[in-house]
């Protein structure tokens, strides 16, 4: 029987937003561990260590986070890990985003002026005290706005979860529509959900990035 | 449990593996093409007088872009379809494409065009240069080049976005797999293979926007031949910069 597009649909939406605020939170939390590691491992010194990392960055972003997924998803379940499609989506998920934050934030550590590494240098710090104390703090402030603007990115990517059968805001939308069949309401609908998470994270990225260019105008 | 990866199986299918990269490839090609040429309009119409067409690319811009690329097919594809107007999945999904990168490379083209210095736009006015020329020689052209890089990563991300168009059974790599890791029974095998080809794709996308801007750009090549030029005829000279050259040369003066 078809029905039409009542309030429990509605609200059977909106608690669906919750699971991919989960999944981004966590995505966007093991994607910045990662990330930090890719980091730290990339502006490495020592050849072993930033090569493979290099290889490692190129790789993912080469490959649709899609086929990611699938990988992850049938790879585990294949070696005997029936894993729950959170912890698949939120794997892969992660994958991707360390490789690509981790290539944000080296643009940020590398656009820190050389002078800054040198006078650590003389002041004799360590290696990490230099990161810790000297290029972090400044570099952070350079990367929140492309941090931001990637946050949009991976809510976005959340709903690629839904091809692996987790019930997020796409695939909601999807078992909604199978039984009323009403895709123009129900996706823009979606859409517009989406839109209002990622659209005030958009904004505050520009006005941080503005601010930010201020002395360069 | 025992398993090993064996790739045996999937050996027959080559050719349609390579049938589906030509798809892929052929997709996202149409859909820069197209939508670089869409977006450049809408780059030119935000920063038009009028409010109001200002504001409606302004809206667009921001709706693509804050919306997931997946909701936008099947916005596209099935909410079109309920409404009655028909299309094959290949063009759903060009048209989808589409309209995304036409709203990023718009940004992105926007970006460039504000920095353009206003001077050379009033230069170029005091020549006597039509609109249209300032648009094309003065504003359009530099800008491009020098937003050129962030172009060719959105190109890239866009070609990995076109996996999405599997889910509407778009005839794509992403499509084939899941045909044929249904057929042999062996999924992670395929999507290693696909994830293998997509590698290869990039690689080759990024080759030829490597090619075309070497090609489009006749400026940057032309200032490349200049400096190694240059760099060529400053070797055998001394200059003040070389101070052991210079100190020899200065030596070998003296005692002749």
């Amino acid at each position: 029987m078809i029905g039409s597009f009542s309030w429990q649909h509605f609200f059977y939406l909106v608690q669906s937003i919750w699971w991919t605020l989960v999944l981004s939170g966590l995505a966007f939390l093991l994607g910045s561990i990662g990330g930090f590691a890719v980091l730290l491992a990339r502006i490495s010194p020592r050849r072993w260590l930033w090569m493979p990392t290099l290889i490692y960055i190129e790789c993912v972003q080469g490959i649709p986070l899609l086929i990611l997924l699938f990988i992850v998803y049938y790879g585990l379940s294949v070696y005997g890990f029936a894993l729950p499609a959170l912890v698949a989506a939120g794997l892969a998920m992660m994958v991707y985003t360390s490789a690509y934050l981790g290539d944000i934030w080296r643009g940020c550590v590398e656009a820190m002026p050389r002078p800054q590494w040198e006078a650590a240098e003389c002041l004799s710090l360590t290696r990490w005290q230099t990161l810790r104390l000297v290029i972090i703090p400044q570099a952070l402030r350079l990367s929140l706005p492309p941090t931001v603007g990637f946050m949009v990115q991976v809510i976005k990517m959340t709903s690629l979860a839904s091809v692996i059968g987790f019930i997020e805001l796409t695939r909601a939308g999807q078992i909604i529509n199978n039984s009323i069949f009403q895709p123009f309401l129900i996706f823009s609908l979606v859409g517009a959900f989406y839109f209002v998470l990622c659209y005030p994270l958009s904004r505050w990225s520009q006005s941080m990035e503005k601010k930010l260019n201020v002395s360069n105008r | 449990m025992d398993f090993s990866l064996n790739f045996a199986p999937l050996a027959p299918y080559w050719p349609v593996f390579l049938l589906g990269a030509w798809l892929t490839l052929k997709m996202t090609t149409v859909a820069i093409i197209v939508g670089v040429a869409v977006g450049t309009l809408i780059a030119f119409l935000k920063r038009s007088n009028h409010r109001w067409i200002s504001q409606a690319c302004s809206v667009y811009i921001e709706a693509v872009r804050n919306t997931p690329f997946l909701v936008q097919i099947f916005l596209l594809y099935f909410g079109l379809a309920s409404l009655g107007i028909h299309m094959p999945t290949f063009a759903a999904a060009v048209l989808a494409m589409i309209i995304n990168i036409a709203a990023y490379a718009a940004e992105i083209i926007r970006a460039g065009l504000e920095s353009v210095p206003r001077g050379q736009i009033e230069a170029a006015e005091c020549l006597g240069l039509s609109r249209w020329r300032i648009a094309w020689h003065v504003m359009l052209q530099p800008s491009i080049e020098r937003v050129y890089p962030a172009l060719t990563s959105q190109f890239l991300l866009m070609m990995q976005a076109s996996a999405m168009a599997s889910q509407i059974s778009a005839e794509e790599l992403t499509a084939i797999a899941n045909t044929v890791q249904s057929d042999t029974f062996r999924s992670l095998e395929t999507y290693i293979v696909v994830a293998c080809m997509y590698l290869a794709l990039s690689l080759l996308v990024k080759l030829l926007a490597w090619g075309c801007g070497e090609y489009l750009f006749k400026r940057r090549r032309v200032i490349r031949r200049a400096t190694m030029e240059a760099a060529r005829r400053r070797v055998p000279s001394t200059s003040p910069y070389q101070p052991k050259t210079a100190a020899k040369a200065a030596n070998s003066g003296s005692t002749s």
